[in-house]
């Protein structure tokens, strides 16, 4: 209708007026970041119970070399996470989350060159980027996948830890953890490990399917119909959240 | 006629394109599976009205214990079966299980989904302008999980260890242990399962309502000519999209801890004689995580319901309502605040008293913008032409409910009186009033005022205020007594009370209470017939038959899907033009530019007349 080239100079019109989209976003885009700030508030509340419950325990306080498993106190997360494949008996503390994390961080990258293709409608790149993207999570849930059946297994010696059983208490050897109880400390410390981390986990694999759709939409030239690889968009928002939580979850269970 | 002048310049409007074709789909596209608002919004207020009855049923199933204590109930066998013990007595577990899910019902599926589902679905686009929401599809999604979550949560009613029986709060450990109470077996599974449902239905509605009113607005529909409603509407959904995850993420720790072995919330427990293995959780930390959604929750209940008041009672005063801005600003502060106060509920549970105080000040704080609303609504009834329809009277009732109710609030806001209050009949009247009553009357203010709009016919006034006066004197007759038992110490969900000295000489006011609630839930039942009668038997509408300004008025009398048959009406003024002095009518709606009513435009409204026709010129070139 826009026939005429005013300037706009009127203060009286703004963007928020009506009839357009003022955040220059389409409604889906919109859903998705609203979607993204829900869930940030589920995670923000597994993270907040997780270091209430966390500082509700008693820390370990001796040195750090002579640190051993016990229920009695927090463990330090750099001698529960110490495994790598491959390497078995050596201690490489944080090393195997550490690639993890940067497999996770590259995917996110490979992300952003699929979206930027898609701005210049370039199909072959958004394929390729997307493909990498794909490997990127599928690689991160395989190792979660070996950390997690490790952390079950538990060490070769396993823990003996004394329990209150009926007013009498008995000693036990702990191998490896399950939601229940475990080698490496209180039994919330292996709970909350399996729950948040799997919780992230659940949102990767769905992140991974959704971005195999895109890739299969973009593969059968959905998108290049359609004129617009905004969908990249939108499920692009998704994974860099779902990076950025892990950035998060990285940070409560295995740096402080 | 300002009527007259609307018509011509739709005619002038009209440039083909996508409209007047018919979407006349099947039974199952139209009934059950549609994707208009205006379907959606019908079917989450049938199902709002269907729970409502089995909330209010339960309740006066409780009230008979409570009122009657030595009766007789054997007669409730052939509903009740097994609930009823061998003596004729209400089982003391299916007591608990009754309050439960009383609550949970009108909280969750009657309040929240039936008010908010109902009228943001009905009221969002056509209040400002748009063919349906964003996405018809997840809109009929949320319909679909909310309805999937009620199959789940109604099937509990029936299996035999009874229902969730742990109160709406659930706090563990009691609802965590299946060995405590019957209740906590199956009945909590079931529960635990149809609110995860249920959180699902509202996460997918309130993203579509906040994109569909930032986005989908009309022309000229800035946020400050939005009628109040849509701004209730909106700020609710925000609160429901920051606050139901948290109780997502509540409820995934307890299925944890209920049914995997997990500790978050269990710790030195012995029941039965056996000490639990569980150790380290905290249930407090269920309570804080459990509150920080409860206490928005208690505006996401309320919140519509002032929405819809301020509407009907601005149109039926005929004035514009007193201080929008203010009235935008109340409910905002009221939307931050309410996340801030959440451990008022908890003030009794072991806090420090220093952050006892700090969350008292907070709470108090919400005075202001809830004195702030009622001190306007009060305004805009002064001296005004007040029509007084049925919806009219229900939205003076709600602002009745909302003062009574609120004073009480200041006390138990209180962290010192609240020591005395908690957990009594008083905090029972407390919120029964200012959140349940006040709620409910909105909703059904909203049903009688936009009932044209649904279905076409208007709904028999005559009928509406015998329904009107006989529940407005009801609930103040069940809940105004209620105060004085609770002041007494009386705690609630005890089955029965008959045991303590103490408080026998309150036996005939709770049996006042009792005879009070059986007939305000005899009265839904002459809503009920008028309702439904209307439908089909009604007087026919006329198109804005409350000479209301906001823009679904515009719309044909029964609304096709895609809501206007022609162009979408530019919006030029803000919707309270009511008795604006020297205009040929008391209304003016929102979509009649200035150039056509020289004779009441204020002179910076004369200024704007140069900017009308000129709606296009802002529009950013859309690159999509």
């Amino acid at each position: 209708m826009s026939t005429t080239a005013h300037t706009i100079d009127d203060p009286k019109r703004s963007i928020w007026d009506g009839g357009q989209s003022p955040l220059k976003a389409s409604y889906g885009k919109l859903m998705m970041w609203f979607f993204l700030l829900s869930d940030a508030f589920t995670f923000s509340a597994l993270l907040i119970t997780y270091g209430l419950v966390r500082s509700a325990h008693p820390a370990y306080d001796g040195a750090a070399d002579a640190f051993t498993f016990s229920n009695n106190y927090w463990p330090i997360p750099e001698k529960v996470f110490e495994a790598v494949p491959f390497l078995h008996g050596m201690s490489l503390p944080l090393v195997f989350v550490g690639i993890m994390t940067f497999i996770l961080i590259m995917s996110s990258v490979t992300m952003v060159l699929a979206v930027e293709a898609g701005h210049r409608m370039d199909r072959k790149n958004v394929e390729k980027w997307m493909l990498w993207t794909i490997i990127g999570g599928l690689v991160f849930l395989g190792c979660q996948a070996w950390e997690w059946s490790h952390f079950i297994h538990g060490t070769d010696g396993g823990t003996v830890m004394k329990f209150l059983v009926n007013g009498e208490w008995i000693e036990k050897t702990i191998f490896g953890a399950n939601l229940a109880v475990n080698q490496y400390g209180p039994p919330d410390f292996a709970a909350f490990f399996f729950f948040i981390t799997g919780f992230h986990g659940t949102h990767v694999f769905s992140g991974v399917v959704l971005n195999f759709i895109i890739y299969y939409n973009t593969v059968t030239g959905v998108y290049e119909r359609r004129g617009h690889y905004e969908m990249v968009e939108k499920v692009g928002l998704y994974w860099h959240f779902v990076d950025l939580v892990w950035v998060f979850v990285f940070t409560f269970f295995y740096l402080v | 006629m300002a009527t007259a002048d609307i018509h011509i310049t739709e005619e002038t409007h009209h440039d083909g394109h996508e409209h007047d074709h018919d979407h006349h789909g099947n039974f199952w596209t139209t009934y059950i599976f549609s994707t208009d608002h205006k379907m959606i919004a019908k079917q989450f207020l049938i199902t709002g009205i269907f729970w409502a009855l089995i909330g209010g049923a339960l309740s006066v199933i409780f009230r008979l214990q409570l009122g009657f204590p030595e009766a007789q109930l054997e007669w409730l066998r052939p509903i009740l079966g097994g609930w009823i013990t061998p003596e004729g007595k209400l089982d003391p577990e299916f007591y608990l299980a009754l309050v439960t899910m009383h609550g949970t019902i009108m909280v969750f599926f009657v309040l929240t989904a039936g008010l908010s589902g109902t009228f943001a679905n009905f009221l969002i686009p056509l209040q400002i302008g748009a063919r349906d929401m964003a996405s018809g599809f997840m809109n009929m999604l949320s319909y679909w999980f909310f309805f999937a979550s009620s199959v789940i949560m109604f099937i509990s009613l029936f299996i035999e260890t009874g229902p969730a029986s742990g109160g709406w709060v659930i706090y563990p450990p009691l609802s965590a242990l299946p060995q405590a109470v019957n209740g906590s077996g199956l009945g909590m599974t079931l529960w635990l399962v149809a609110m995860a449902l249920f959180i699902v239905s509202s996460l997918l509605g309130g993203i579509n309502y906040i994109a569909t009113v930032i986005n989908l607005r009309t022309k000229g529909m800035s946020f400050a000519k939005l009628p109040l409603t849509i701004w209730a509407l909106f700020l609710t959904a925000v609160i429901g999209l920051l606050s139901f995850p948290v109780l997502f993420a509540a409820a995934l720790l307890l299925i944890f801890d209920r049914s995997f072995g997990t500790s978050f919330y269990l710790s030195d427990i012995y029941i039965n004689g056996e000490a639990l293995p569980n150790q380290g959780g905290s249930p407090i930390l269920f309570q804080h995580l459990f509150w920080f959604l409860g206490h928005p929750e208690v505006y996401i209940v309320l919140l519509p319901a002032l929405g819809i008041t301020s509407e009907v009672i601005a149109t039926n005063s005929r004035k514009p309502i007193f201080g929008y801005k203010a009235m935008v600003g109340s409910i905002l502060f009221i939307a931050i605040l309410s996340f801030v106060v959440w451990a008022h509920h908890m003030f009794v549970s072991g806090m420090n008293p220093f952050l006892g105080s700090v969350f008292m000040l907070l709470t108090l704080i919400i005075a202001v913008p809830s004195a702030v609303k009622v001190f306007n609504y009060l305004t805009t009834l002064w001296r005004g032409n007040i029509r007084f329809t049925p919806a009219m009277l229900f939205s003076i009732g709600l602002v009745s409910f909302f003062i009574s109710g609120g004073l009480t609030g200041i006390h138990l806001g209180n962290s010192a009186i609240d020591i005395q209050l908690h957990d009594t009949y008083f905090v029972v009247a407390h919120f029964h009033l200012v959140m349940g009553s006040a709620s409910f009357f909105g909703m059904l203010a909203g049903i009688y005022h936009w009932f044209p709009k649904m279905f076409g016919r208007m709904m028999d006034a005559k009928l509406g205020y015998i329904h009107f006066w006989l529940t407005f004197v009801g609930v103040y007759l069940v809940f105004f007594p209620m105060h004085y038992i609770g002041i007494a110490g009386y705690p609630r969900r005890y089955y029965s009370f008959t045991n303590y000295d103490v408080f026998n000489s309150f036996s005939d006011l709770n049996m006042l209470v009792s005879i009070a609630a059986i007939i305000t839930l005899a009265a839904q039942f002459i809503f009920l017939f008028n309702f439904f009668y209307s439908m089909y038997r009604g007087r026919k509408a006329s198109a804005n038959p409350w000479q209301s300004n906001t823009l679904e008025w515009t719309t044909p009398v029964e609304p096709g899907h895609g809501n206007w048959p022609g162009e979408i009406p530019t919006v030029y003024r803000w919707p309270y033009d009511y008795s604006k002095p020297g205009a040929k009518e008391d209304y003016i709606p929102q979509h009649i530019p200035f150039s056509m009513t020289p004779e009441s435009n204020l002179p910076h409204e004369n200024d704007m007349i140069k900017l009308e026709g000129d709606e296009a010129k802002v529009v950013v070139n859309e690159k999509k």
